[in-house]
């Protein structure tokens, strides 16, 4: 370390051999090598341009877009009543408040998923089959967009006030949506389409979360009847499809409740999603917490700390960071799975998908109905994988 | 490496006749193996204590059971007045008084270095935040690495690491440091700042016991060395008595290899 303890006087310093190529001879080199690569070549390039052309054709000239205009209002939220329609837009106004909020506070990722979102809305108000109405709510959005990132980017204590912020919209997102009495109840069998499906898999995954850590840290107890209940759950519901699971919440679970009392069938259907989830998110979080050496939890000891702080402090936050890619994995394999509930009796956007192509109105057009789903659940699903992977960076996943 | 001059000007402080860690015949197995036998050892307060021994000796296990990390199955072990035994209560009791510091530092990977160090303070001694962080300051100050007060571990030297693991241990202001191996997985030109802070450590009177390979320190700093074969303890006695003049067979073999 000291400055006199040079051992080799110092050489003029060799740079690197140039690695630029230019594209000319990158192709030369990687595609048209030998005689063999060159037909490869050929081959994999005609067969690009072929599928290329005709999917662009299919695209902007055979296919007929109206049946996605037309019914847009059914995609997005099915049958709720146009005439309160309102407090979807009143809900949504909340959401995007929260999220603008919680880019002020965090930027990083928050900030990216806000580009994401008000792209969306941009791209709507473009849009020549959104009504006028819909345009002044979603040009609403944005400007609230802006708005909440200023005000998370200056209050104090925000990082608290997202996290109550978060709770706190969830009833009111309920209350909009729902009525509870004071607005008009609409009932959730004209809870369709997409918010349909958002709403489960923001449901099944958001609870399914805590449940799985708590089944997790079950599995591990040394209190054998805590341990074996959690064994047993997980293998149980691990054993059994989704459908069944749902089948069964529809079913099987009304006849279990007391005469008189029924609950919402909705109400069933994310409870049977979300335990379903948890048995797999539970599995993913004992993967996590395998991955912890036991030199923390030795060392956590020496400090005094009691079992209850040791797994608070140290070994969960590890084994959180350890897992995020999976439960991403889990929450964008849920999100999809959301579809199942068509089978009983939701209608979900690929309910309304299903619906909208038996419509005599849009006979045959079930080819643009069916990209115009893939299209979206791709983008909510390529949403939570960037997130993802953008999280995994900022906290140095893999690194330790 | 053997340093066999005695660093004289700071010779180790009178010690008091007062016992603080009693082994009595500690034995302990693991399966079928018999890996502590018949252990006693006393140790008074402020002694620097250094436990030597080939590997698989059980001088590792021994330190262990002191805090409690390894459960004993026959015997003994009384701490400052409390009798370790299997209730939560007593472990907990005796684990506020004895600080440990591992062979792979075993910090918290996910906090900077003053979290780590104020974690034990603020949620075992219920320390207003501001006092351990001022204590922890004070200790890194001591430590010598003031500077890297609010980086994570991974972003430091492995000696920094261990010395950021000592200043944890003495956060929760134990009478006893435990110290296994603390220099078994650091680079050569580390192992000296990590031997410097102990060396330090023990001047201060702190009542420790070091498993180690470093035979100067061992010299320079111990009251008394332990050697440690076959899971007993094959002799006790000074520095000077035991690498001078070693009683023991196994001694003289086991000092042969090492020096």
């Amino acid at each position: 370390m000291s400055v006199d303890l040079k051992l080799v006087e110092a050489k003029q310093m060799i740079a690197p051999p140039s690695q630029s190529f230019s594209m000319w001879v990158w192709i030369r080199k990687n595609l048209f090598n030998n005689w063999y690569n060159m037909l490869l070549t050929l081959l994999a390039g005609s067969l690009l341009v072929y599928i290329s052309y005709a999917t662009l054709t299919w695209v902007f000239t055979e296919a007929q877009w109206a049946v996605i205009g037309d019914n847009y209002k059914l995609f997005m939220v099915g049958q709720y009543p146009i005439l309160a329609l309102w407090r979807i837009w009143s809900a949504l106004t909340m959401m995007t408040f929260m999220f603008g909020i919680s880019a002020g506070t965090f930027k990083g990722t928050m900030l990216r998923l806000c580009y994401i979102l008000s792209t969306i809305y941009l791209v709507h108000i473009i849009a020549p089959f959104t009504e006028n109405t819909s345009k002044i709510w979603l040009t609403a959005q944005l400007v609230m967009l802006v708005i909440s990132y200023f005000i998370g980017s200056k209050i104090p204590y925000a990082k608290r006030f997202n996290i109550v912020g978060w709770v706190i919209s969830i009833p009111i997102i309920l209350f909009f949506i729902h009525g509870f009495g004071i607005l008009p109840v609409i009932r959730t069998n004209v809870w369709n389409g997409l918010m349909l499906t958002l709403m489960l898999a923001a449901v099944a995954i958001i609870l399914s979360f805590p449940i799985g850590v708590l089944l997790a840290l079950g599995r591990t107890s040394k209190l054998s009847v805590i341990k074996y209940f959690c064994i047993g759950y997980i293998e149980l519901i691990r054993g059994i499809p989704l459908i069944t699971i749902l089948f069964m919440a529809q079913i099987l679970f009304p006849l279990f409740l007391p005469t008189g009392l029924t609950i919402d069938n909705l109400l069933r259907v994310m409870l049977g999603a979300t335990f379903f989830t948890a048995a797999y998110m539970a599995e993913n979080v004992r993967g996590g917490l395998q991955s912890i050496p036991n030199g923390q939890y030795e060392a956590a000891k020496t400090i005094g700390l009691n079992p209850v702080q040791t797994t608070a402090f140290v070994i969960l936050p590890q084994a959180l960071r350890a897992i995020i890619p999976t439960i991403v994995g889990q929450s964008i394999s849920m999100f999809k799975d959301t579809s199942l509930v068509a089978i009983v009796g939701l209608v979900d956007l690929l309910g309304i998908a299903q619906s909208v192509k038996s419509n005599p109105e849009f006979l045959g057009r079930h080819m643009e109905v069916y990209v115009f789903i893939a299209f979206v659940y791709w983008v909510i699903a390529y949403s939570m994988s960037y997130s993802s992977r953008r999280i995994e960076k900022s906290l140095g996943v893999g690194e330790r | 490496m053997v340093q066999t001059q005695r660093n004289i000007e700071v010779g180790p402080l009178p010690k008091t006749n007062e016992t603080i860690i009693k082994c009595e015949g500690v034995n302990k197995w693991f399966g079928d193996m018999h890996v502590l036998k018949d252990v006693n050892l006393t140790i008074n307060k402020g002694e620097v204590l250094v436990i030597l021994g080939p590997s698989g000796s059980g001088k590792s296990t021994f330190i262990r059971t002191i805090n409690g990390l390894e459960p004993i199955q026959k015997g003994h072990i009384e701490i400052d007045g409390v009798n370790l035994s299997h209730d939560l209560k007593d472990i907990e009791a005796i684990r506020k008084e004895t600080g440990m510091v591992f062979q792979q530092f075993n910090l918290f990977p996910h906090m900077t270095i003053l979290k780590n160090i104020t974690l034990g303070p603020i949620w075992v001694k219920k320390k207003p935040k501001a006092e351990a962080e001022k204590l922890a300051r004070e200790l890194l100050e001591r430590v010598g690495i003031p500077e890297q007060a609010d980086k994570y571990p991974g972003q430091l030297s492995g000696g920094q690491q261990q010395r950021v693991a000592i200043a944890r241990a003495l956060a929760m202001q134990p009478e006893i440091m435990l110290f296994d191996e603390p220099t078994s997985a650091l680079d050569p030109e580390m192992i000296k700042e990590v031997l410097d802070v102990m060396k330090e450590l023990a001047r201060s009177g702190m009542t420790m016991l070091c498993v180690t390979h470093e035979m100067g320190f061992a010299r320079e700093v111990a009251d008394r060395i332990v050697l440690f074969d076959g899971g007993e303890i094959i002799e006790t006695g000074t520095p000077e008595k035991l690498f001078d003049n070693p009683k023991h067979e196994r001694t003289k073999l086991f000092l042969s290899q090492i020096l």
